[in-house]
């Protein structure tokens, strides 16, 4: 039987301990066909990789960001394999472009939405089988082995930032599991930046030209992004929810 | 306390009962392949979406769970309250209770994402989740009202301990309700959700909803099992009711004018009370008035006594009022899009800034009356097995009793 703490607001390394030690489940691995292996995150592979020390976070240049490019939307998808069936109300969105018009001075803005990666995720506090965790590093995933679907982080998520998987899925890719009847969002790309890099959509911004994403440690005062957070003004989403997430926006 | 004399009975096999418990039968049939189809093609061939992720299948789990723990409120009037006339017809109130319980539960599972991974539920708890600590909760109370049962039907159990059990179970129920009324109150990001009124609101629904159904479920099987039921009884329990529906209506106008006093809230109230389309009909036209103002009228201000068919018309009134309620509640509150961007108009794929739209399907309806039927067969069977109605309801018989 596993319990499992749902926030944690203690030092990181005590985090990644219970982390570590959080599930049978958490090691559990299936394999789909020879070469497949659906290795639910949260599991020994990717507990391994992360490093208590960092606290990954984004930061959205909404000024930099156009409206009529959703590359970030296009490689977040290539990458993490989540496609339409042509039922937009169903179809899940890991990321999603969302256009604002100022009400009194009818200003226009556009910017991703994804995930926040809270500190104190809404989503993993409710979440009744601990399914819905938060990594050492901050980052805020879906063990996909121990989700039963009943969505109640979904309706918990201020930022409607989460799916439902409502049909069945094909062509999945390996560091990216998904399955039906589960629920998923935004891993900013975990598998490569366990890997060192990057997320998908930080590398596609950048390849437009645009520029309009900073993705790094939050926790390292000389990273680019802590740089720019120290020096220009920036915002999280729903202040008034005080959930600090990972994800600043600047320009608005 | 004076030993029961009442004499209970198993009801009879009679004609109507078993095409009774055909139909009901059929409709849990109806309800698995529902939850059987949903589970093989995704939750695609329902009416939710990414927006109206809990649909109707909830609307029913929640008025079953929550009309589970009012029901045991018969129970209590006896052993905790002391009212003597309440005490041959608490054995029913603890299997309804149950029985109702067990439906709501059933509808919850089948709409899970992954109900063949119930086990994994078992098996793990985060206790921040106020889910985990329902399902605590939920499967305590099977076990209380199983006690609070078996203290009243052993012969070998001293009647002392009827009121222990009964004043435990009470408690319980207590706080199975504030639970499923915190699952909402304590979401902080919807405007519909957010409010600590949401645990006292439940447990006053509970009241009225429980009352409700169990006055229609002993009028049935009165009816079927051939059991004398008074109507100095029946009237009784209505007046009750009606007591019931009146508070339900302050906490709801309470909610509402709480909110209403929030700027922050303004938007929500506006859609509900008088924009919301659907959920402002079924709010002001369903809830408030067939299910509040009607019955409440019916009851107390007609002159003419509360004869069988009013109680049960009235009990009807009721229940359909509670279903309008949870409806809005629970969809309404998600439909109403979350304001992510204050003082800007917004647009996305996901819906952003819309308001959601939600048709229930055919799977999803058969599911929730499925629920349904499973806790009425439940406490059929109960009845037919165990001895639980007694053989006389008569008001001459009860007068004794005060
Ligand atoms: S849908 Fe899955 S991840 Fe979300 S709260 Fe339920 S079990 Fe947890």
């Amino acid at each position: 039987m596993t319990f499992r703490a749902g926030k944690d607001p203690v030092s990181p390394s005590k985090s990644s301990r219970r982390d570590f030690l959080r599930s049978g489940a958490a090691l559990a691995s299936m394999t789909l066909a020879p070469g497949v292996t659906l290795m639910a995150f949260g599991g020994s592979e990717a507990q391994g990789a992360v490093d208590a020390g960092k606290r990954w976070g984004l930061l959205i240049d909404a000024s930099k960001c156009p409206s009529d490019c959703s590359a970030c939307v296009t490689a977040c998808k290539d990458e993490n394999g989540w496609t339409g069936h042509g039922d937009p109300e169903r179809d899940v969105q890991w990321i999603r472009k969302v256009t604002l018009k100022d009400k009194s001075t009818g200003r226009k803005t556009s910017l991703p939405v994804m995930c926040q990666h809270c500190e104190s995720p809404p989503c993993v506090d409710v979440c009744p089988t601990g399914a819905s965790f938060k990594r050492a590093d901050g980052i805020v995933l879906v063990d996909k082995h121990i989700c039963i679907g009943c969505r109640y982080c979904m309706v918990a998520c201020p930022f409607s930032a989460r799916s439902f998987v409502h049909e069945p899925v094909t062509n999945q890719k390996p560091h990216a599991p998904r399955g039906i009847g589960t629920v998923e969002s935004c891993t900013l790309c975990v598998h490569r930046v366990d890997a060192g890099g990057i997320p998908a959509c930080v590398e596609a911004c950048n390849a437009q030209g645009h520029g309009a994403m900073v993705f790094g440690d939050l926790l390292d005062a000389d990273s680019e992004i802590s740089k720019r957070l120290a020096s220009f003004p920036s915002q999280a989403l729903r202040p008034d929810l005080d959930l600090n997430p990972g994800i600043r926006y600047a320009e608005i | 306390m004076a030993i029961d004399r009442t004499i209970y009975r198993e009801i009879s096999v009679t004609p109507h009962l078993c095409a009774v418990a055909m139909a009901l039968v059929a409709c849990i049939a109806a309800a698995s392949w529902g939850g059987v189809y949903v589970e093989h093609h995704g939750h695609s061939v329902t009416g939710m979406t990414n927006q109206v992720v809990w649909g109707l299948p909830h609307v029913f789990a929640v008025f079953l769970i929550v009309a589970a723990s009012g029901a045991l409120n018969v129970a209590s009037m006896s052993s905790v309250f002391d009212k003597m006339a309440y005490k041959p017809l608490s054995r029913l109130s603890g299997v309804l209770a149950i029985s109702l319980l067990v439906g709501g539960l059933a509808v919850l599972v089948l709409d899970l994402g992954r109900p063949d991974r119930l086990i994994v539920q078992m098996t793990h708890f985060n206790f921040m989740s106020i889910f985990t600590w329902n399902i605590l909760l939920y499967t305590g109370f099977l076990a209380v009202v199983a006690i609070y049962l078996w203290v009243q039907m052993d012969r070998n159990v001293h009647p002392k301990w009827t009121k222990p059990a009964g004043v435990l179970a009470f408690v319980w129920r207590l706080a199975l309700t504030t639970g499923t009324g915190s699952i909402f109150g304590w979401l902080v990001a919807r405007p519909g959700y957010d409010a600590a009124i949401m645990a006292p609101l439940f447990i006053a629904m509970s009241l009225a909803l429980g009352l409700a159904v169990y006055i229609l479920v002993l009028q049935v099987l009165c009816l079927l099992g051939n059991c004398q039921l008074g109507q100095k009884l029946v009237a009784r329990m209505t007046r009750l009711l009606a007591l019931f529906v009146a508070i339900v209506l302050y906490f709801t106008a309470v909610q509402h004018l709480t909110n209403l006093y929030a700027a922050e809230h303004a938007g929500f109230e506006a859609f509900i009370l008088r924009d919301g389309g659907i959920y402002t009909t079924l709010f002001w036209g369903v809830q408030v008035a067939l299910g509040g103002l009607v019955p409440i009228a019916l009851v107390w201000v007609r002159k003419t006594p509360v004869t069988a068919g009013l109680s049960a018309g009235v009990s009807l009134l009721v229940i359909l009022g509670g279903m309008a309620q949870i409806y809005v509640i629970i969809i309404g509150g998600q439909a109403y899009s979350m304001e992510l961007f204050p003082g800007f108009e917004v647009e996305s794929s996901f819906f952003d800034g819309m308001i959601a739209s939600y048709k229930p399907s055919l799977p999803e309806i058969s599911l929730g009356l499925g629920g349904v039927a499973l806790s009425l067969l439940i406490v059929g069977v109960g009845a037919r097995v165990l001895r639980i109605l007694p053989t006389n309801l008569s008001d001459q018989n009860l007068a004794a009793k005060g």
